[in-house]
């Protein structure tokens, strides 16, 4: 019994890792963000949903159809 | 060395730059990576919208390094007191070689302007792996 206990757990465990890694890879290095950084080495990120991202992105996709346009 | 050739430099050293342009603090456009006028302001124009949006949205507006990520490519933008050098990239660049060459890029036009020697920019990834 424990051992079909340890088994399920092992089971669950690179599940739950294969699910993170299976994420990370189709989400986590191409969201959308405005990042600004400041002379005193303060950064600021702006996340695409949130209102300021909303506004500045389709700006920035602006400037990028503008340069291969 | 001239302010295009600073831009010229510029995407020499990055193969993740795609085009770049280099304007004063009033918008005039001093250089351009892209040989037509008419996207060279098109692209001008659009970056200082970018700009004057950011400044808008934030308490901080004296931000000295920007970059838009996008899924189609990125907007970077560096700038100082007098001049601003805005860029456009693949998807997923290396964010840190892009400001770091963009940086040097303004040095080197700055010098330029004041009369001083040039910074020296990386070696090109391009002629260290012979494909240049």
């Amino acid at each position: 019994m424990a051992r079909r206990k340890l088994l399920a757990g092992l089971v669950l465990a690179a599940g739950s890792f294969a699910g993170a890694v299976a994420y990370h890879r189709r989400f986590g290095g191409r969201r959308e963000r405005v990042d600004l950084y400041y002379e005193d080495g303060a950064m600021v990120s702006l996340e695409g949903r949130s209102p300021e991202g909303e506004r500045l992105l389709p700006l920035a996709r602006d400037v990028l159809n503008a340069a291969r346009t | 060395m001239d302010a295009a050739q600073a831009l010229a430099d510029l995407t020499e050293i990055s193969s993740q730059i795609e085009a770049a342009i280099l304007i004063d603090a009033k918008g005039t456009v001093l250089a351009s990576t892209l040989g037509d006028e008419a996207r060279t302001a098109r692209v001008a124009e659009a970056a200082q919208a970018l700009l004057r949006a950011v400044e808008e949205t934030q308490e901080r507006p004296e931000f000295v390094q920007l970059e838009a990520a996008t899924l189609d490519g990125s907007v970077f933008v560096v700038r100082d007191h007098a001049r601003a050098v805005a860029a456009t990239t693949t998807p997923e660049p290396t964010v840190g070689l892009v400001f770091y060459d963009l940086k040097s890029c303004l040095r080197a036009a700055a010098a330029e302007n004041d009369g001083k020697r040039r910074p020296r920019a990386r070696q090109t990834a391009k002629k260290a792996d012979g494909t240049s």
